[in-house]
């Protein structure tokens, strides 16, 4: 964020995205930065004023984690539907009750239809990339939409990792400089923005901005496909591990991606054809990219930290599942929700996954769809 | 401040045929609001009937930039634009001139949902003037009691019977609220024009966050004629039930701007409004007793704070 230098900065603290938040009022403390930094008195004022500063013309950006990201829902939707192109860090953290202050994704997964692109980072190298990539995503004059950087809490953002930091020049000419679409500043040309539409109107204006959203999922690998170009790293919208000539995989996303590939090494050192699919974007929903990943696959399973009450399966599984029957994938598909709250989640647990997934490939026959990993009293 | 002659001659910055209803006082103070903006107007406002009957796809009623976001957040929303204009002039990219950006919101917006906005923008110090356009009720969803709806009033979610007579609480004192942030907060009535543009003015010149309360009569909410609007809007300042004041220095400078010569009793200001309608019934005399005790009381504070007494 010091290198990006946005204009407007937004935040209020949430346990454990507030690092984020203290680092940056350093910067602006110390004159690093010439952001216009608004220490607002809660997160739903947090983004309103993110809104307001968007809807102005600044390049604005800001950040926040579970109960905030919560509090900001309803104007989530208001933001994506305004076609502002904010960029925020989303920290991921557990929902409350009971209070947990620790990693797990139902936070982001719960604002799936909100409208922003969503984007999930494996390490801590991943985050600084995607942040300043998201940039240029969100203000791509074809997408013009928000982007929410997804980070697991602690695992990530409280973590000890080697980071390549880019020069500041090369930061600012990847960006580039903001040029905004819409601009209430600009006092010659008035516009109206944010006014109501009856039943006559509504549904084009939603259909539109879904439209937009499904439309960006090129932008976002074309932009990820040019800063690996430029810098040498790349992560594509999905990425699949040693999948090619594998019988049963794991799809995951965050920083479980990284345990997982582990794992699948040491299996495949045991003959084992395990293979793994992440997934870095969410929304959009890489559809085809996802079945094509897993068409030669007997067995799969859904690896994520959410939990979606009375769903079939949670959101990422029910959308691998859509993806794989939609373009005809015959992989027999089960969901494990592993690591709610923080609880770890080691390789010798996602191993186990790999052997439910062995003898779904053996037997053919899927004993249970829905499972808990490590879960204390599951039966 | 400008002559009325000259002020004829300023083009209205909200246009005519306007979707509220016959005898709404919000467009006419918007009119005078926008007339009284010494710099480029640019607004924010909250979800309520002046956004609503303004502002609907494909139709604005909006000759200057206009943004609508939700219901509780014009003033944090404001807060945004205030630092994005404070950010782009900075870097350049924002012609250096002043801007008179309001943030407007009913009372539901106001002094219900949207006061933690409002708290917050007022105690960071954005130069952003905050007007609410006061009509004692959520009219915009039908009528339903706000914390500036008046002891007694009937409302649909304060209805009159056997167990209860209209509201059972006085008004939240919004400008002591205000004026508690150390902000330049003021009471405002469109009967009274000039003193209305007058503080408007100075709002939008203090170098600061500002506070306007205006009293904005519904017809329909209030249940009198519409014609009665400006009427009604003066019945209420003579009967003190609607004082114009102002408070400047950060709290400590407390001026009435009108004291009657006969202050009326508010059986005269309740009398033409079917909300307040059950106050005449046989047996309901205290309801009467009771407005006017805290009327007066409120009225004589004003009078010591302001050294009047």
């Amino acid at each position: 964020m010091r290198q990006i230098d946005p204009d407007v900065v937004a935040a209020y603290p949430i346990t454990p995205q507030t690092e984020i938040v203290e680092k940056f009022a350093e910067y602006v403390a110390e004159g690093l930065v010439n952001t216009e930094f608004i220490c607002v008195e809660s997160e739903h004022s947090a983004i309103s004023a993110c809104c307001g500063s968007s809807a102005a013309g600044a390049r604005t950006m800001t950040a926040t984690s579970s109960q905030g990201l919560a509090l900001m829902h309803e104007m989530l939707y208001i933001t994506a539907a305004n076609r502002l192109p904010i960029v925020m860090i989303n920290v991921n953290r557990a929902l409350s009750a009971p209070l947990n202050i620790h990693n797990d994704q139902s936070d982001t997964f719960g604002s799936r239809d909100a409208g922003w692109i969503q984007l999930y980072c494996e390490s801590v190298q991943e985050v600084y990339d995607t942040t300043i990539q998201g940039i240029r995503i969100a203000e791509h004059p074809e997408v013009q939409l928000p982007v929410m950087v997804c980070l697991d809490g602690f695992i990530l953002s409280h973590s000890m990792e080697r980071l390549e930091l880019l020069s500041d020049t090369e930061v600012k000419d990847f960006i580039g400089e903001f040029r905004p679409r819409t601009n209430l500043l600009d006092l010659t040309k008035p516009i109206t923005l944010g006014a109501a539409a009856m039943p006559e109107y509504y549904f084009e204006h939603r259909y539109a901005q879904s439209y937009a959203l499904d439309r960006a999922l090129e932008k976002v690998a074309a932009v990820d496909q040019e800063f690996g170009t430029k810098f040498g790293r790349g992560y594509g919208i999905v990425e699949a591990y040693r999948i090619d000539d594998a019988e049963v995989a794991v799809i995951t996303l965050g920083s479980l991606a990284g345990t997982t590939r582990f794992v699948v090494d040491r299996l495949r050192e045991e003959g084992i054809r395990a293979g793994s699919l992440k997934i870095k974007l969410f929304r959009p929903f890489p559809v085809e990219a996802v079945a094509a990943a897993l068409k030669n696959v007997k067995a799969a399973a859904v690896l994520e930290k959410a939990i979606s009450p009375g769903a079939p399966g949670p959101a990422l599984f029910s959308d691998v599942l859509g993806a794989l029957y939609h373009q005809g994938v015959k992989a027999s598909l089960i969901s494990y929700v592993a690591g709610l709250g923080g609880r770890d989640v080691p390789p010798k647990s996602i191993t186990r996954i790999y052997n439910h997934l062995q003898q779904i490939a053996e037997t053919g026959r899927i004993d249970r769809i829905l499972n808990y990993l490590d879960l204390r009293g599951w039966q | 401040m400008a002559t009325l002659k000259e002020l004829s001659t300023r083009e209205a910055k909200i246009t005519g045929g306007t979707r509220t209803c016959a005898g709404c006082a919000a467009p006419i103070i918007v009119r005078q609001v926008l007339l009284a903006a010494p710099h480029c107007p640019v607004i924010v406002n909250a979800t309520g009937c002046l956004y609503i009957t303004t502002a609907i796809i494909p139709y604005s009623s909006w000759r200057i930039p206009y943004y609508h976001s939700a219901f509780e957040n014009a003033a944090a929303v404001a807060s945004g634009v205030e630092g994005a204009i404070r950010a782009l002039k900075r870097k350049g990219r924002l012609a250096d001139q002043e801007i008179s950006l309001i943030a407007v919101g009913g009372d539901g917006g106001t002094y219900d949902i949207g006061l933690q906005a409002i708290s917050g923008m007022l105690e960071r110090g954005h130069r952003c003037l905050y007007i609410c356009y006061d009509n004692g009720a959520y009219m915009n969803t039908g009528i339903q009691r706000s914390g500036s709806t008046p002891f007694g009033a009937w409302t649909t979610t304060s209805h009159v019977g056997e167990a209860q007579k209209g509201k059972q609480q006085h008004q939240k004192d919004m400008i002591r609220i205000a004026a508690a942030h150390g902000a330049y907060a003021a009471n405002a009535s469109p009967h009274r024009w000039r003193d209305l543009m007058r503080k408007v003015e100075k709002a939008l010149n203090h170098q600061g966050p500002s506070f306007i309360n205006i009293q904005s009569p519904c017809p329909r909410g209030w249940r009198y004629p519409a014609s009665e609007t400006i009427e009604i809007a003066r019945l209420a300042t003579e009967a003190c039930v609607f004082p114009l004041y102002e408070v400047e220095e950060q709290g400590e400078k407390w001026t009435v701007n009108y004291i009657p010569k006969n202050k009326l009793p508010v059986t005269e200001y309740l009398k033409p409004q079917g909300r307040f309608e059950h106050f005449f019934r046989p047996g309901n005399e205290h309801l009467i007793e009771e407005l006017q005790a805290e009327t007066d009381r409120r009225w004589n504070r004003l009078l010591k704070l302001a050294g009047k007494s």
